[in-house]
C-alpha cells in the first residue's frame, strides 16, 4: 500500500465510550458498501491537523458482516504525537475524512479447532470484529479480557451481550496465564493484543508452555514518537527532506510527494522497511520488525515510526 | 534422501526434545532406534510424562526396538502393526492432548507423512512437531487421474493400484492427503514404457 489508494469517507457518529475512548463510525458519502474485510484488520485513518498530514493505524472494531460502517476506538493519548488528541478535539459527525481500505495482519487461523483471545485495555477492538465474524461462522473461542478499572473495560456490557459466557472479564485483576494456557485443548490458536508489557508477558508464558510458535498471534503497534526534528536525504528521489517533531520519516516523505510503501503503520509488518546508505548520528529504531542485531547493525530504518538524531541521513528511497 | 527439489517436498530434521509437561511419541520400526537413543541422553524422568505409540510392522526383526522402548517405562505406550490400524489411536491421543504437548515423529517417510496429516487434522500447524526419517522411504502417492492413493510405493515409475496407469512419481507433495502425485508418464506413447528403478528404499 502507499499513500494513492485512500478512500473517501464521511464521519456519521462519535460516540464518548468513556472518559478515554471515543468510538467513530465512517461510512462512504455515496451511501455504497465499504470493502469487504476480516476480523482483526486495521485502517489507515488520515488526519489533516494544520500544515501536516499525520496518518494512523487503527483496528477494525465494527463487524465484518456489516461494511456500510466501519467502526473504530481511540484512546486518547496525552503524551503522543497529537493523533489521539486530533481525533478527540476535532473530529464530529458530518466531517469528511480519508482512510485506507483494511488489511488484515492478525487474523484469525481458520483451520483451529478453537480460538483463545486475550485482551488487554483498548486492545479489545479488533476481538469485537473477530468474535462477531465468529459467532457467524460458528468457531469456538473465548475471551479473555483485562482492564485496570470497570470505566477503563470499554465495550465489556456489549460483549458480554453478545457473546454471553465466553466473556471473561478480569477488572483490576490479574488473569493467571500459566492456568489458562496449560488447559487449552489441542489445535487451539492464541490472540493476543493490548499494551506491550501484556503481550510480552503473554509470548513468555506461552513459550514457557511449550506452545509452538505457529499457534501464536498477536497485534501491537508501535506509535510513531514525537522527537527532535532532523533532516533525510532521499537519495533516489534525490530530495533533502525536513521531518517535523510531531512527524514521523515515513510523513515527511509523503509531504515532499515520494509515494513510500507502507502497511501497518506502526513498526510491524516490515513493509516499509528502507535502506539506509549514509548516517553521521544515531537511527532511534522504534519497530518491532528488525532484529537486535540489524537494528545495531544501522543498515535499515523503518521510517513509520524511527527517527533519526544526528548530522546526516540518507535513505534509499 | 534428497531434499534439495520443490518447496513441497516435506524435509524431515532429528529429535531435540524440549520443555514440556507432556511428549507424544509417534514411531514405526527404525524409528524406535531414534526414541531409544534419545533416551541415553534423558534422564529417566522424561517418560513418566510421555506417550508412546511405536507400530512394529516386522516383529523379531532387525528394526523392532519394542522391547528397548517398553523399557523406558513411559506413562502410556501403544504397539501397533500398522499405521492403518494404528491410526485411530494417534488421533484420539492428539485430539486428547492440551496445547503445549510436544509431538515427535520418528521412522519411514510415510509415518511421519500419514501422523503428520492427523497433526493437521487435530488443528496442530504443521510446524510445530519434530521429525526424524528413519528407515523406509517408500511413498504414498495419490493418482492424479483417478485420485486413488497407492501407498508403500518404492518404484519410479509406478503402477497406479486403482486405474493401472504407469505414473511418474513427482516430489509434489500434499499435506493434506499425505501423499506424493503421481502424473501419467506415457499418456502420448503408451507403448514406451520407461525402465522401472528402485527409487524409493
Ligand atoms: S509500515 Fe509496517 S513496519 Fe512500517
Amino acid at each position: 500500500m502507499s499513500a494513492n489508494n485512500m478512500i473517501d469517507v464521511v464521519v456519521t457518529q462519535v460516540v464518548e465510550v468513556n472518559e478515554l475512548v471515543k468510538r467513530f463510525h465512517f461510512s462512504r458519502p455515496d451511501g455504497l458498501a465499504l470493502p469487504a474485510f476480516s476480523g482483526g484488520s486495521h485502517i489507515i485513518v488520515e488526519m489533516s491537523d494544520g500544515e501536516h498530514v499525520r496518518k494512523s493505524p487503527y483496528s477494525l472494531m465494527s463487524s465484518p458482516l456489516d461494511t456500510s460502517d466501519y467502526q473504530i476506538s481511540i484512546r486518547r493519548d496525552d503524551e503522543g504525537r497529537g493523533g489521539s488528541l486530533y481525533m478527540h478535539r476535532e473530529v464530529r459527525p458530518g466531517m469528511s475524512m480519508r482512510i485506507s481500505a483494511p488489511a488484515n495482519l492478525f487474523p484469525i487461523n481458520n483451520r483451529s479447532t478453537k480460538h483463545l483471545m486475550i485482551a488487554g485495555g483498548i486492545g479489545i477492538t479488533p476481538f469485537i470484529a473477530q468474535t462477531a465474524q465468529l459467532l457467524a461462522t460458528g468457531g469456538d473461542f473465548e475471551l479473555h479480557y483485562g482492564a485496570r478499572t470497570t470505566e477503563l473495560a470499554s465495550y465489556v456490557d456489549e460483549l458480554r451481550a453478545s457473546i454471553g459466557r465466553r466473556l471473561h472479564a478480569y477488572i483490576g485483576e490479574n488473569i493467571d496465564f500459566d492456568d489458562l494456557l496449560s488447559r487449552q485443548p489441542a489445535g487451539t490458536h492464541l490472540y493476543v493484543c493490548g499494551p506491550e508489557p501484556m503481550i510480552e508477558l503473554v509470548l513468555a508464558k506461552a513459550a514457557e508452555n511449550g506452545w509452538p510458535k505457529g499457534h501464536i498471534h498477536f497485534e501491537h503497534f508501535a506509535k510513531a514518537p514525537p522527537g527532535e526534528p532532523f533532516t533525510a536525504y532521499l537519495s533516489k528521489s534525490n530530495k533533502s527532506i525536513q521531518v517535523g517533531k510531531d512527524q514521523s520519516l515515513l510523513e515527511a516523505m509523503e509531504e515532499a510527494g515520494v509515494d513510500a510503501p507502507y502497511l501497518c503503520r506502526g513498526g510491524a509488518c516490515g513493509q516499509c522497511e528502507t535502506t539506509v546508505v549514509e548516517a553521521e548520528g544515531k537511527i532511534l529504531h522504534g519497530d518491532y520488525w528488525l532484529d537486535d542485531e540489524e537494528k545495531a547493525a544501522g543498515n535499515k530504518i523503518m521510517p513509520c515510526v524511527s527517527r533519526f538524531c544526528g548530522s546526516n541521513l540518507v535513505i534509499e528511497r | 534422501m534428497s531434499s534439495e527439489t520443490i518447496a513441497s517436498r516435506p524435509v524431515y530434521g532429528s529429535l531435540a526434545p524440549v520443555e514440556s509437561n507432556y511428549h507424544l511419541f509417534i514411531a514405526d520400526d527404525h524409528g524406535g532406534a531414534a526414541i531409544v537413543e534419545l533416551a541415553q541422553h534423558l534422564s529417566s524422568d522424561f517418560w513418566t510424562n510421555c506417550e508412546i505409540i511405536y507400530i512394529n510392522s516386522q516383529p523379531n526383526s532387525a528394526s523392532d526396538h519394542s522391547d528397548a522402548i517398553e523399557a523406558l517405562q513411559c506413562s502410556k505406550f501403544y504397539l501397533g502393526a500398522s499405521i492403518d490400524a494404528a491410526r485411530g489411536r494417534i488421533s484420539n491421543s492428539l485430539n486428547r492432548a492440551k496445547m503445549g504437548t510436544q509431538i515427535y515423529l520418528a521412522g519411514s517417510e510415510q509415518l511421519l507423512n500419514v501422523s503428520t496429516m492427523l497433526v493437521i487434522e487435530a488443528g496442530y500447524d504443521h510446524r510445530s512437531v519434530q521429525t526424524e526419517q528413519r528407515g523406509s522411504l517408500a511413498r504414498r502417492v495419490q493418482c492424479v487421474h483417478c485420485k486413488g492413493i497407492t501407498p508403500d510405493v518404492i518404484t519410479q515409475p509406478t503402477v497406479c493400484s486403482h486405474c493401472g496407469l504407469l505414473l511418474l512419481v513427482r516430489d509434489h507433495y500434499s499435506r493434506r492427503l499425505a501423499a506424493f502425485q503421481g502424473v501419467n508418464i506415457n499418456a502420448e506413447y503408451p507403448d514406451d514404457i520407461p525402465e522401472t528403478v528402485e527409487a524409493f528404499v
